[in-house]
């Protein structure tokens, strides 16, 4: 009796460790590979685009929007310039760095030419490391963390980095005096969260705001979040910041509305799709700030352009920033393309050495940004813009220009 | 006060394992097996309620109900198919067995309504906070209708084992199914209803868990499965009163050690408690010791 209990706990132990790691990771069966494949003969082979993101599994979202961004520009370009410039082919990694690694062989069995992944950082690190050494171009629509870029002299972000969201949420707040007793919830499992948060108390300081309380939560625990939201009430902080993903945010909101706690909730661009989440009441999202490169409600040509199409293509989704940087890493490329950088017949290795030069000399518009430029690193310098929800929609905040 | 606020909230959130907890002990002690996919089933009463009530607008009892009809079938269903077969093997092989319907349950979910997660709405929705002591304390109706639904089921549960036919049947086979079965108990027809109660309870304790912690998405039993698991352990497996007093106290250390010591390590804490109290009293808080004679 006494063993069969030590057994079984030892096999739950396994389990929640396995849960630990793979809740990420095993809940996805099968990889869902999704190509597009060419369907006119044109005047000269495509070039070989591979895509990495996790289209099943806990992140699915992001790397179906990314998927179907990429999707959406490729099938725009080849239909405006009359012939397939480009072909895509789009793994699932289940944001785990194993089955990215797995997903980038695949590719490059395929062909692949140019990588535009992978989506979540971690497998990022792992992928970039390869592809740095094989020299194969990466440019990553949305792995933010800022050791991403720093992998390799090939890798470039269409994203801004985590650092630089957490610096311009710290000056915004205190430049705008939003509030002055500074609460902050974030996940310190998570890389992004973690990043954006380090920077966050580091200006915060530097500007005079005083942070009250800080709790965290992890990726296990994360179903109550009731507590944390307590702990700020408690320390009486008049902003909370949330550098955290929009579903944990939700819970958030929720949880502070029902005890009646009412501060300035401000959020970075992880936030972005919380108008989406189904069941969600989106009228406790009023009022709330966040940092986002792109707006779905802009009206801007090139955004409304972009929207539209991507609306009409995927039953009526409204597309996230996700969506919108994916679909600018597509377009930069052809930009590259137009300029004559690089042509089908290179191999990987010789696009890769033209891209890396002509990115770091190029300016690029596109939904995410206007006049964008790359550094050296491979980081991108994209302005975050400060939103907030009215109405279910998001509105410029004070003091920016569209 | 502050310590009221996180006091009630940790039996709330207690009292939800509680209630999982008694799904498993139940199963346990019954059919000596860990049921590993009943966290799951409570996933997919969550999303019936999720459905019926939120996006049909059902009244909650009738959406309710419905899911602890479906999750009934489902689990007496699971039990037929997955684990009845395996009555007589080793129990490490039924094990393994569990942890597959768990994950067929999850991918499952997550092929039929994908992983993006869902805000789950509350079933007592529209009813105001109770606010005591001049609006210091501020208690949500979810907690107290949480804590109020645990203390219901629990006393019927008990009362319904003590005191039916069907429940003496139960105990029966949990003492001894071979001599069960020669007093005449239907063992396998026990265990049906072992699971079918479980699984009822599961929806149950999937519309006030969701209601609580309102993210739904096809991982969401997952973590408070194995939570509930380690407090019926606690607790003592298969005693049901273990279970309550398990879940009770595990919600409570959780969410105190949350709020007083650190948000990061709360985790870390109950499966420490967890294995001191295993140390000293391996059987749990109030498990039986069975001597087996040789």
């Amino acid at each position: 009796m006494k063993k069969l209990i030590c057994a079984t706990l030892a096999a739950a132990m396994a389990l929640s460790l396995a849960a630990c790691g793979s809740s990420d990771s095993t809940a996805a069966a099968g990889s869902t590979a999704d190509s597009t494949t060419a369907t006119a003969e044109g005047a000269s082979t495509p070039i070989k685009l591979g895509g990495i993101g996790p289209t099943t599994g806990n992140n699915a979202q992001y790397g179906v929007a990314v998927q179907q961004g990429e999707e959406l520009a490729v099938q725009e370009i080849n239909e405006a310039a009359g012939y397939t410039v480009f072909e895509l082919q789009f793994e699932d990694d289940e944001s785990d760095a194993e089955t990215a690694l797995n997903a980038y062989n695949n590719l490059k069995d395929w062909g692949m030419q140019i990588l535009l992944g992978t989506v979540t950082s971690t497998p990022s690190l792992t992928v970039g490391a390869e592809a740095a050494n094989d020299n194969l171009f990466m440019l990553t629509p949305s792995a933010s963390a800022e050791d991403v870029a720093l992998t390799g002299d090939n890798i470039f972000q269409m994203c801004f980095t985590d650092p630089n969201q957490g610096k311009a949420a710290a000056d915004y707040i205190s430049e705008h005096q939003l509030g002055s007793q500074i609460g902050i919830i974030y996940d310190s499992s998570d890389a992004y969260s973690s990043g954006i948060y380090e920077a966050f108390v580091a200006e915060a300081e530097a500007n005079g705001l005083t942070v009250v309380a800080q709790p965290s939560f992890t990726a296990d625990n994360k179903s109550d979040l009731s507590t944390q939201v307590a702990q700020c009430q408690d320390a009486g902080a008049d902003l909370v910041f949330l550098p955290i993903y929009y579903q944990e945010a939700s819970q958030v909101l929720i949880a502070a509305n029902r005890t009646g706690y009412a501060p300035t909730f401000f959020g970075c661009d992880g936030m972005d799709g919380i108008l989406g989440v189904e069941g969600f009441d989106t009228s406790l999202a009023d009022g709330l700030m966040m940092l986002c490169p792109f707006s779905a409600y802009g009206e801007d040509e090139t955004t409304v352009t972009f929207v539209n199409n991507y609306k009409a293509a995927f039953n009526d989704e409204v597309p996230n920033q996700f969506a919108a940087d994916a679909y600018d890493c597509v377009y930069a490329i052809y930009q590259c393309v137009q300029d004559g950088v690089i042509t089908p017949d290179m191999t990987a290795s010789e696009m890769c050495d033209a891209l890396k030069g002509a990115f770091t000399t190029m300016t690029f518009s596109g939904t995410t940004g206007e006049g964008q430029t790359w550094d050296e690193n491979g980081m991108i310098s994209k302005e975050p813009k400060v939103y907030t929800i009215q109405d279910g929609a998001y509105v410029l905040a004070e003091g920016e220009t569209a | 006060m502050q310590f009221l606020s996180y006091l009630i909230s940790g039996i709330s959130l207690g009292s939800v394992y509680a209630l999982i907890a008694l799904g498993y002990t139940m199963v346990y002690g019954i059919a000596k097996m860990l049921n590993f996919a009943h966290g799951d089933v409570i996933m997919i009463g969550s999303y019936l309620i999720f459905f019926t009530f939120g996006s049909f607008g059902w009244n909650p009892v009738l959406a309710i109900l419905l899911s602890m009809a479906v999750c009934t079938v489902l689990g007496v269903v699971i039990e037929a198919v997955a684990y009845r077969p395996l009555r007589e093997a080793p129990s490490l092989a039924v094990l393994i067995t569990a942890i597959g319907v768990s994950y067929l349950l999850q991918q499952v979910a997550q092929l039929m309504w994908t992983s993006n997660a869902k805000s789950f709405p509350s079933v007592v929705a529209g009813l105001a906070p109770i606010q005591l002591f001049g609006g210091q304390l501020t208690i949500s109706v979810e907690t107290v209708v949480t804590i109020l639904a645990c203390l219901v089921i629990m006393a019927a549960l008990t009362l319904f084992v003590n005191h039916t036919t069907p429940g003496h049947a139960m105990l029966a086979v949990s003492e001894d199914r071979g001599a069960a079965q020669l007093m005449g108990v239907n063992v396998n027809a026990t265990i049906s209803l072992t699971f079918a109660i479980g699984s009822a309870l599961a929806a149950v304790a999937g519309a006030l868990l969701c209601s609580t912690y309102p993210t739904l998405s096809p991982t969401t039993g997952a973590m408070p499965g194995i939570k509930a698991f380690v407090a019926a352990v606690f607790g003592g497996i298969g005693s049901i009163p273990g279970a309550f007093v398990g879940g009770i106290l595990l919600g409570i250390i959780e969410n105190l050690s949350k709020a007083y010591i650190s948000t990061q390590l709360s985790d870390a804490i109950v499966f420490l408690v967890l294995i001191v109290v295993l140390v000293v009293k391996p059987t749990g808080l109030l498990g039986k010791k069975v001597n087996v004679k040789v």
